[in-house]
Order: C-alpha cells, then structure tokens, then sequence
C-alpha cells in the first residue's frame, strides 16, 4: 500500500489569523483515516487547503505524485480526488439526477462508465433512486447528506474527502452514514474522514490524528486513540 | 386598434429591453455582479453593424453575426481585464470598476467615431405589415423583433436547463466552491456568460437602432439603464424573469407615452418598479432562496 496523500508542514492563513500551523499527515491508499477535533480547531480548513478551495501560504501537499498545493481546485478533481464539503453543498435548484451528472462532470471517459457508476451509486444510496427526478432543495437533510456523498462518488474518486458527513443527522441516519462510508472504502477508495463525531469516527478508521487550534497534537491507530485517556477525556465524552 | 399598435410596438421595444435584460440577469447570477458596461456593448454591437451594413452593404445576417463576435470578444476581454482581478474583492469596487469601463467604452467611441450621430439603416427590408383589412400597419421590424426576442430566449432557456455546460452555470450561480469541486471551471463559466450576454447585446442594438436609427457614442446608456431595470422588476437572475421584465417595461413605457405623457414616460416606468419592489422585493419571478441546515 502506497501512500496516496501527503501534506507537510502545511501554513495556512486568513488574513493575519495563522488558521493551520505547520500542519503534517499523510493517507495510505485503502485506508480510512480520520481528523477529529473541536469546533474552529482548522479541520474543515485543513479539508479545504486539501480540496483546493484554499491555498496555504507555505508547506506541500502531493497527491498520487502529483504536487497539488497551488492547483486550481478544479483541476485536482481530474486527478481523482473528490471532496464532499460540509454542510453538503447540494445544488438545491437542480434535481437529484442532475447533481449526480454534475458530480461526473470532470469525467472524459464516456457515457457507459458514468451509466455504471450511476448504477452504483443507487445501489448505494437507494433512497437516491426513489427521489431521482426531485429538486435537490427540498430533500432532507440526510437525503442530501447522501446525494453530497453520491455526487462525490460520481467523479470516481481514488480518495474522497468527507467533511463532518454526520453533522446534523439523527443516531440513526449517522448510522447508516458511516456503514454507507465503510462500503465505499471496501469498493476500494481511500477516505480521509473529518467529523466531530469522533466516536463514530475512530471507530471504523484505521489511522486517526487529533486537531487542536491548528496543530496536530496527537496521530495513531484509531483503536489506540480510541484508547487514549486524553482522547477519552476531551472527545468522547468519558471520564478519563 | 390603435391601442393593439401600441401594445405591438411596445412588445417589441420591450423585447429589445429583455435581450439586454438577459445579460444583466444572467452575469448578476452567476458572476454576482452588476456589469453597467452591458449597455455600452449594444453601441459598440450598432457601430459594428453600421460600419459593416449600412456604410459597406456586407449582407444585414453577416454584419450582425460579425457584431456578436466583436462583442463576444469585447465581454470577454472586459471580464477578463476588469473584472477577474476583483473576484474577491467587495462588491462596491467592482461596481466603480462596471462603471468605469462604461465611461472608458463611451469615450473610446466618440475619440473612435466622433460624437457625430450616425444615422442607421434598418436591417430589415420588408414591407410593413398590415393586419384588419389595413387599418393596421406594423412596421416589419417590430415583428421581427419580436420573434428574434422569443426564439433567443427559448434557446437560452433550453441551454441552461438541458445542457451540462448549462447545468454547470446553475451550480457556479448556486456556490462557487462546491462548483469547483465538480471540476468546473468557473473562471471558464464566467467568461462563457459575459460571451452570451455580449453577444446578445449585439443583436439588441442591431434591433433597436432598426427601429430607432440614431446611432451616437451614449445610444447604449439609456437602453441599459432601462433594461437593468427590467431585469429588477422581473427579479434580477431569473432569466425568464427577464423576459417577462423586460417586455412589461416597453409595454408600460409605450402606452404612457400614447396616453399619459412623452416627457413622463420615464418617470412612470420607474414609478411601476418602484411599486413592485416595494410590495415584492425580489421582483416578479424572483426567488427567495431557502437554505436548509
């Protein structure tokens, strides 16, 4: 397993704030890694220097040897990197179907592929299927959790970023998330997950890393973070 | 039958309104900004027509074709120079920025053409048409507009909600950022949008220098105003919106200026928009955008 991503010593800034400080991970290909931390600790910006969507002052990020850090967004994608954002961005006055076509956009390699995957991504998400012809606006919150999630998926991504994929939904829908996201890595894509759910988080990833005010202060096996008294403490929600 | 000839000729003004309209309408949605300098492109797209047309009698469908590319061009350019290095700045800079590009494009024509008035021949060379036994004759430019305007916008509104490059734009228009993760190009989406607008500004001007044939360096300015309004009053990003702006407008203008007043005409527009913002503040097609948490 090769690696598939690599950030190193990633600065990024808005304006004169030093959102992300000197920021290191990297993500094997097949793995499911996970960035917990708390609100405003730079994960989402982390997610977005990744993407594309931001570019960072200093450091680099190399994706499949490709170095990305001053890549238009846009272009990344063709490179087989697909972000979900959070608060799942669905384009509210298309239909279902036309989000999913939107998703295959940067694809060039004919309609029969793309078929394909539309095919996979309602076998997936089943619930898409039914609500194919509706407008993406009027869709729940966890229908458009899982539309955001498919159009990724339509891009036929070798690694998806998803960013808070939990956020907002009942236990239940969480639930279905998450096994939702373990089929996909079993499909063979790699996932960097970002969540503050980081129980649910840790708990089907391999690898982990904590996010504090834009440092990483801690990276591990996700069993052992599970683990970690300090973790413990400050993200799941028990007594250390 | 008096009044139908006014309503006729001001569907047709109004048409004119709605295809300059349609510019506005459509930059303001996707690019989210005013772009005054539109109503400038329409004098740019006369001028084209009547150096080509009316000064070396090129065929009247190649002269407006040849007008759309130097405007398509010219919008692209403006974008490209003007606008797209302010992307991130606040909205009032590249409103002066729209301005000043309206005053640069002015001036360049009269230091270009002289600020004499050219007097334009109509494009059109058919006969009036008479409707009830004769007591009724439409000019053949007025209809001709007016199928010009409808067929556009039928095309338009196929494009944009058929096509993928079509359906790319809805999602520039709707969030930039998750656009860009599709893998669309937004500065390309962008640039196509000033091309259609310009384009169309150039077969608005072609139509309404036939109808109204004097053609000066500020032909444009009026026109745009007027149809910047229409693109409020019918809800400013909405293309049929627009439309349906756009040709209220040039009924209301036409039928004040019949049976109200000339001078007053103007000012009854605005007074119509005035009214309708104030009871519908998005405009008449206008959505109001519900975000859902």
């Amino acid at each position: 397993m090769g690696e598939l991503l690599r950030v190193d010593n990633l600065n990024v800034f808005y304006g004169s704030i030093h959102a992300i400080k000197n920021l290191s991970l990297y993500v094997n290909e097949g793995e499911i890694v996970t960035m917990i931390g708390a609100n405003g600790a730079g994960k989402t910006t982390t997610m977005h220097t990744i993407s594309g969507l931001l570019k960072s002052r200093s450091g680099s990020i190399t994706y499949d040897s490709h170095l990305i850090s001053k890549m238009d967004a846009y272009k990344i994608v063709t490179l087989g990197m697909a972000q979900c954002p959070e608060g799942r961005r669905v384009f509210s006055g298309l239909t279902v179907h036309e989000n999913l076509e939107l998703g295959a956009y940067s694809r060039k390699d004919g309609r029969a592929a793309v078929q394909q995957d539309f095919d996979m991504v309602f076998e997936l998400l089943p619930r898409l299927k039914e609500r194919r012809n509706q407008m993406a606006g009027t869709l729940s919150g966890g229908e458009q959790q899982m539309l955001a999630m498919g159009r990724a998926l339509m891009s036929k991504p070798k690694m998806l970023l998803l960013d808070e994929p939990s956020m907002g939904l009942s236990p239940l829908l969480v639930k279905e998330i998450f096994r939702t996201i373990k089929r996909v890595n079993e499909n063979g894509v790699t996932v960097l997950l970002v969540e503050q759910n980081a129980k649910m988080a840790l708990n089907i990833a391999d690898r982990g890393y904590v996010i504090e005010t834009g440092n990483i202060t801690m990276e591990g096996k996700a069993s052992d973070l599970a683990d970690d008294p300090k973790v413990k403490q400050a993200y799941l929600g028990g007594a250390a | 039958m008096q009044f139908l000839g006014y309503l006729i000729s001001g569907i047709s003004l109004g048409s004119v309104y709605a295809l300059i309209a349609l510019g506005y309408t459509m930059v303001y949605g996707i690019a989210k900004m005013l772009n005054f300098a539109h109503g400038d492109v329409i004098m740019v797209g006369g001028y084209m027509v009547y150096f080509t047309f009316c000064s070396r009698g090129w065929h009247p469908l190649l002269a407006v074709l040849f007008a759309m590319a130097v405007c398509t061009l010219l919008g692209i350019t403006i974008e490209r120079v003007a606008y797209r290095p302010l992307r991130s700045a606040p909205s009032l800079a590249v409103l002066i920025t729209a301005i000043g590009v309206s005053f640069l494009l002015q001036n360049s024509a009269m230091l270009l053409w002289k600020s004499d008035p050219k007097s334009f021949t109509s494009i059109i060379s058919m006969d009036p048409i008479s409707i009830a036994g004769g007591q009724l004759s439409i000019p053949a430019e007025t209809i001709v507009t007016i199928v010009v305007s409808v067929i556009i916008m039928i095309v338009l509104l196929w494009f944009v909600n058929k096509t993928r490059i079509g359906h790319a734009m809805k999602a520039v228009s709707e969030d930039r950022g998750a656009a860009q993760l599709m893998g669309i190009n937004v500065n390309g989406i962008i640039s196509l949008t000033f091309a259609i607008g310009s384009s169309l500004a150039a077969v608005a001007g072609a139509l309404l220098l036939s109808s109204y044939p004097t053609l000066v360096p500020t032909t444009g300015a009026m026109p745009g105003i007027k149809a910047f309004v229409a693109a409020v009053f019918g809800g400013i990003g909405s293309i049929p919106g627009a439309f349906l702006g756009g040709v209220l407008l040039g009924v209301i203008e036409n039928l004040s200026k019949a049976y109200i007043s000339t001078q007053l005409s103007d000012a009854i527009v605005f007074l119509v928009l005035i009214i309708v913002l104030l009871v519908k503040p998005t405009g008449l097609l206008g959505k109001k955008i519900a975000v859902k948490v």
